[in-house]
């Protein structure tokens, strides 16, 4: 009997969540033509969220991109195509690990800040101050948060994509003497720019919006004390990176549309 | 805390290098520059059996891309595979009686449609029928046929 107590709670009180969850986000979305008008607020936080990751999202997308030529270039070159490798290196780069990475890196870097910051500012009262003076926290604190992430995801995902390429032509061509000539001609030849860069975009563009909205919405539903907020936190990185690994599935089953 | 001019300027620099990239991607590493033909015309060819032609394949003469295949249909009357394929509007003198053959690049490579030039006078419009093709080369009928030659030749040996 206690068993099915505990599970009826848990899942009743999950539900619950992803509910208040939603109605979060209905809230961040419906309000923001408040933001009109106001942008510099948004600007502060791509500032947060998009500049101050940059230095991550850059290092880890130059060495991914040298990784991917040296592992690359082993395989190919047992096939003798070793000429493939720009394509091999741009192709994983632009489909998957760039909107991935990105976005599991951001999580880890800036999901977890934005948590904390919401969490604390819930914390020490800021939050319900605001109520107070009647202005709306979701409109001034929230949203500008919401929508500096989703605008820099994308952003920092093609960063990423693009250094990688150019890591995986410096160990390729620079290194081991790969011809850059077919590097960057199979490259052109095989990348489509709607079936693979524009879904490695869109891709990137749907992590932001989860990822973002998990942070702000766990930063905004945390138990107002440390502990609390350092739960949150610590589901906010947990969370984002399961939801960004099965979106990832679904996106990537849609968009080559074979299962 | 930095100045807000400062923060403006940070971010002005990470939009414009995120776009930057985006461009980068798009021109360098995918084939937008190559792939959007604003000005092409349609030409359909029917083949007896297609092979493994995919849609996007490359339409060549003498070697050099000249379009892209649109389209792959099948006319149920006359049980053939019908290939539409866009040509590059700078094209525009292609012979009434030129020839289509669908050829594999190299022994494992893709698929793709060779034009082979006739001598007319007439040239292709809009929309028009290239009447003679070639079919794509099926393996497994070519060992087939070779098998039987085989046989056969052992026959006539006894």
């Amino acid at each position: 009997m206690n068993v099915l107590h505990t599970l009826g709670r848990i899942v009743l009180g999950g539900v619950e969540r992803l509910g208040r969850a939603a109605l979060f986000l209905y809230e961040i979305v419906s309000g923001s033509w408040e933001l009109v008008g106001r942008f510099p607020l948004v600007l502060q936080q791509i500032y947060g969220v998009g500049v101050l990751t940059l230095l991550i999202i850059l290092v880890s997308g130059l060495f991914v991109g040298m990784v991917l030529g040296l592992q690359g270039y082993n395989t190919l070159v047992k096939f003798g195509s070793a000429n493939s490798l720009g394509l091999l290196v741009a192709l994983s780069l632009v489909r998957e690990l760039g909107p991935v990475v990105t976005a599991l890196l951001f999580a880890g870097r800036a999901g977890s800040a934005l948590t904390a910051e919401i969490g604390l500012m819930k914390a020490t009262e800021q939050l319900a101050g605001m109520e107070m003076m009647a202005v709306n926290p979701v409109i001034r604190v929230i949203a500008p948060r919401f929508f500096g992430g989703v605008i820099a995801m994308p952003l920092l995902a093609a960063l990423f994509s693009a250094i990688g390429v150019l890591g995986g032509h410096i160990v390729g061509v620079g290194l081991l003497g790969v011809d850059a000539g077919p590097f960057w001609s199979q490259m052109q030849a095989g990348v489509d720019f709607h079936d693979d860069i524009v879904n490695g975009v869109i891709k990137s563009a749907v992590f932001g919006v989860v990822c973002t909205w998990i942070a702000v919405f766990e930063g905004y539903d945390a138990v107002p004390t440390s502990e609390g907020v350092a739960r949150a936190t610590n589901r906010t990185v947990v969370y984002s990176s399961l939801a960004v690994l099965a979106l990832d599935f679904i996106l990537t089953a849609l968009t080559l549309g074979e299962v | 805390m930095i100045s807000r001019k400062t923060m403006e300027v940070w971010v002005g620099l990470f939009v414009a290098a995120g776009l930057l990239a985006l461009a980068m991607l798009a021109f360098k590493v995918g084939n937008l520059t190559t792939s959007d033909v604003v000005d092409s015309y349609t030409l359909t060819a029917k083949f007896n059996n297609v092979g493994g032609l995919k849609v996007k394949a490359p339409v060549t003469m003498a070697g050099v891309r000249i379009g892209r295949v649109s389209k792959i249909g099948f006319d149920s009357e006359r049980f053939m595979g019908v290939v539409e394929m866009q040509i590059d509007g700078r094209y525009k003198n292609i012979p009434k009686d030129t020839s289509a053959s669908i050829l594999t690049s190299g022994l494992l490579g893709d698929q793709y449609i060779g034009l082979e030039p006739g001598g007319s006078e007439e040239y292709f419009k809009n929309k028009d029928t290239i009447q003679m093709t070639q079919s794509a080369v099926v393996l497994e009928k070519l060992i087939g046929q070779f098998l039987f030659n085989k046989a056969s030749e052992g026959e006539k040996a006894k």
